[in-house]
């Protein structure tokens, strides 16, 4: 990790643009175009990763009956009868708009309060910079989700169990959010901009917003996906601490499974529906994913 | 800014004595003023901007860690009114506990056969995705798809899949030949079906750390060893493989301390009502029995022992893991 880290870290993007495959022997020697087997074992692979999202739309468009005898392999015509009875059973409108309110409040939060956390680290010279970012990361380490007992039994004591806010409170800056915006702003922003900037007596934080905020947007941006998807995820702590009537998607989910009899067509209509945004936005913004979690490793 | 705007005014221009002097002459007092306010905003804002995460992680990571090992010294009941203090029974108890013990030993299983094939085949994708691949982003985004799906609804589907009389994976294994397993009873079955299902939302993830970690190389070591004629193979032991020595163990040790709190799964895996972690617990995680003991049961205090002892034994873990990073890295250093 660290020999790797101690290195200027290369761009992603250069992968994708790196220039054509030279002729020469030396240049043949990675760039030469793989086999077909190679395009073949990654289809397989590809296919297996879609197939699950494939079967839960395929159980949803139909009855549940027709899969005790011969399963069908194609879609049938039941989806949104289906889909309606799911919205009977769980309150999903408001469980998606919990879930949306929710990974918004901790998105903004997790990358205004890392940035400027991270300007400080990487930027700024104080007493116990060092111990302290190291401190940070230590706490990377540190399995906080056995800490739900007492984080319960607090929200119980102040009455907040059962609110949104029991859910987007533990959540509001990271660690991880921390330690990316430091990796980043360190080599993103000159030093001589900031020195500038403070000459010209800008505040400590204007100095924050007006160089720093305007060139770390991309690794930002990359931050505001993973912290969203992470948070859209979350389920111990929402399942302990929420009931079913003001629940998040995924509490909601669980809800429609935990019945003494399982209609397989309306739970898996209610995880295809739950499912669609996110593919939506991973189709959107999944170039942007591979980027970051690229950078991440190299950086990390 | 007044110096700015001499300076743009024209090069023939006298350039103006500085508007300083005008300053000085308000006053040393106020001068003095304003430079103090410089000085403490540049002293103390750097420790503004980091508060926010120290406070939140003090008050929601640090403490509650802490309580629990108090909460475990007590025979705490949810809603009860006397928490009498009964010091490590709680601890005696649950080590005597085969409940317990099973549930360590399916949480270590199940850690076990998802992180060992996980590494294997993420390196072997990595490979595969660092040819030189027509339209590379598209192969990237396709293994990452799982990385980004909901995990209930993956687990539920999942569940469906391996589901012991209609599921689809014991209708192929029929197919084919095999008989048909019992995915939710036998003991090992269930850890590999659940084992599966971190494996398949993990690897394409993991293989894309892997790949950058790989694209990370120097060519010219690998043009240096294609001169002295080693074969693609001999240069993916020789050369890839020790080079990715850090980055893997970063990997192992992510998925060591998010492996040994594997939840998820083992409780959504059946759907039947009533039952975690299996009719007769055989696919329990520490954590489900956990989160049984202390928000069905409401017998915080025994599970806030078992919270501690898990957390030990991350630590130690994941301490075990951090020694062998260094030994390794360092003699994996050409």
């Amino acid at each position: 990790m660290a020999t790797i880290a101690d290195r200027p870290a290369p761009s992603t993007t250069t992968g994708a643009k790196r220039p054509k495959p030279r002729r020469s022997k030396a240049g043949s020697l990675a760039e030469r175009r793989p086999s077909f087997v190679v395009y073949g074992i990654l289809i397989a692979f590809i296919l297996g990763s879609a197939f699950p999202f494939y079967w839960s739309f395929l159980v949803a468009s139909h009855d549940d009956g027709e899969f005790t005898s011969d399963a069908p392999l194609l879609p049938g015509g039941k989806f949104f009868v289906n889909a309606g009875r799911v919205l009977d059973t769980i309150p999903f409108w408001k469980a998606l708009g919990n879930s949306i309110l929710v990974s918004g409040t901790v998105t903004l939060s997790v990358v205004v309060l890392s940035t400027l956390a991270g300007f400080a680290f990487a930027k700024l010279r104080f007493k116990g910079r060092g111990p302290l970012m190291v401190f940070v990361v230590a706490t990377l380490a540190v399995p906080t989700q056995l800490g739900v007992i007492p984080l319960y039994m607090a929200m119980a004591e102040y009455g907040w169990s059962g609110t949104l806010g029991a859910v987007i409170i533990p959540n509001l800056v990271t660690a991880f959010g921390v330690f990316w915006m430091r990796q980043y702003i360190a080599d993103a922003v000159p030093d001589e901009l900031i020195e500038a900037a403070r000459m010209d007596g800008c505040s400590m934080i204007r100095t924050f917003w007006h160089v720093c905020l305007p060139a770390v947007r991309p690794a930002a941006a990359m931050l505001g996906i993973f912290t969203f998807m992470m948070s859209w995820n979350d389920f111990l702590w929402p399942l302990i601490v929420l009931n079913a009537d003001n629940p998040t998607m995924q509490v909601a989910l669980e809800k429609l499974q935990s019945g003494y009899y399982v209609d397989n067509s309306l739970v898996l209509a209610g995880t295809t529906m739950a499912t669609v945004p996110i593919l939506i936005v991973f189709l959107v913004l999944g170039r942007q994913i591979v980027a970051g979690i690229m950078q991440g490793a190299v950086k990390g | 800014m007044t110096t700015e705007l001499t300076v743009t005014r024209g090069r023939g221009a006298e350039p103006r004595p500085p508007r300083r002097d005008d300053n000085d002459d308000i006053g040393p007092e106020k001068l003095g003023w304003r430079h103090r306010l410089t000085h403490l905003d540049v002293k103390f804002s750097p420790y503004l901007y980091i508060a926010p995460f120290f406070v939140l992680f003090a008050l929601v990571g640090l403490f509650p860690l802490v309580y629990t090992a108090y909460v475990s010294l007590f025979d705490w009941e949810l809603g009860a009114d006397e928490t009498p203090f009964v010091g490590i029974d709680n601890y005696t108890t649950l080590l005597a506990d085969s409940q317990f013990w099973n549930a360590m030993v399916n949480t270590l299983s199940i850690f076990a056969i998802s992180t060992i094939p996980q590494v294997i085949i993420a390196v072997l994708l990595a490979a595969l995705l660092n040819t030189a691949l027509r339209g590379r982003t598209g192969w990237r985004m396709g293994v990452l798809l799982p990385y980004v799906a909901s995990l209930v609804a993956l687990t539920i589907i999942f569940g469906d899949l391996f589901g012991v009389q209609y599921g689809t994976i014991n209708d192929v294994l029929e197919a084919i030949g095999f008989g048909r397993i019992d995915w939710q009873a036998d003991r090992w079955w269930s850890h590999i079906a659940i084992a599966t299902m971190v494996n398949w939302r993990w690897t394409g993830y993991n293989a894309l750390i892997v790949l950058a970690a790989m694209q990370a190389i120097p060519r010219d070591v690998y043009e240096a060893a294609w001169v002295d004629g080693a074969s693609k193979v001999r240069q993916f032991i020789s050369i890839t493989l020790p080079m990715l020595r850090p980055t893997l163990i970063f990997v192992i040790v992510t998925s060591t301390i998010g492996g040994l709190q594997i939840f998820t799964e083992p409780l959504l895996f059946s759907p039947s009502a009533g039952t975690s972690g299996g009719a007769t617990n055989q696919y329990q995680t520490v954590v489900l029995y956990m989160y049984e003991s202390g928000f069905r049961s409401l017998n915080l205090g025994y599970a806030s022992a078992m919270a501690w002892v898990l957390f030990l034994v991350i630590i130690v873990i994941a301490g075990i893991n951090f020694l062998l990073t260094r030994r390794l890295a360092s003699s994996g250093e050409a």
